[in-house]
């Protein structure tokens, strides 16, 4: 994924991290390196993950939502994931995810 | 009846990251001959993302070396695939197919490849020779009908 697979947008405090494609190991360093310069310039309350566009992912997803964990920590901040199809959230329920992180539907809370 | 193999390839490439897409586009075009659901598809395209990856990250640690891909489709419509490395080989099998597990520092890697190949695939087996490479082999059914 390179650096125009994720879109960042930042309000009231809130910032949502939109990314599309396909997250694999390959992909995922360019959307990191974008993540962390928007997660540590606005220094977020709040971020919220976005994967709504997302047609793939694999462990490497996994590692780059855990790696921004660390950094909303760091900051500070909280983190939601949003909009995962039913294969992406099996792999992140697979990993336990959802005990550090809340999981929602994109307009609602399950 | 015992089954046959009516269709295989055979692909060597590189080991680089670029690849792990290639590969899983190959596999699943592969597969795509036995009529998958959109679930086998997307299960297999993880499997074959997760060993590709395995193989540039952990067996060449980012240098060069060849991965060797073996696919077969047999008579009762499963898949059969083979994905080897001549990389450094596991030490403690056991340990790295524990989920979270990670030699990783970075903090960026899940830990969690072995553990979904195995979640996502029927016979999942890895051989491994610390020095000489790995070889990771899986099975899955292709089409319920």
């Amino acid at each position: 994924m390179d650096k125009e697979n994720i879109s960042c947008s930042f309000e009231n405090g809130h910032l949502t991290l939109f990314i599309k494609g396909e997250i694999d190991h390959h992909s995922a360093k360019g959307c990191r390196e974008a993540a962390d310069k928007a997660i540590f310039y606005y220094r977020p309350k709040k971020c919220v993950i976005d994967l709504s566009g997302v047609d793939f992912m694999d462990s490497s997803g996994l590692g780059l939502i855990l790696g921004r964990y660390s950094c909303i920590n760091e900051t500070g901040g909280e983190l939601e994931i949003v909009g995962a199809s039913e294969r992406t959230e099996r792999i992140l329920k697979l990993a336990g995810v959802q005990k550090l992180i809340s999981i929602n539907k994109k307009d609602g809370v399950y | 009846m015992k089954s046959e193999i009516i269709n295989s390839v055979k692909l060597s490439f590189d080991a680089t990251s670029e690849n792990e897409a290639f590969a899983r586009q190959v596999v699943s075009s592969f597969a795509s001959q036995l009529d998958p659901t959109l679930e086998e598809i997307s299960d297999l395209r993880v499997i074959i993302s997760e060993a590709v990856t395995n193989c540039v990250v952990h067996a060449y640690k980012m240098k060069k070396g060849k991965i060797h891909m073996d696919v077969r489709l047999t008579s009762d419509r499963r898949l059969k695939v083979r994905i080897a490395d001549k990389g450094c080989g596991i030490e403690d099998i056991e340990l790295c197919m524990q989920p979270l597990y990670t030699t990783d520092k970075s903090g960026e890697r899940g830990g969690m490849g072995f553990a979904i190949m195995q979640a996502f695939s029927e016979k999942f087996k890895v051989r491994s020779k610390p020095g000489e490479g790995t070889v990771i082999s899986f099975e899955m059914k292709i089409g319920k009908a």
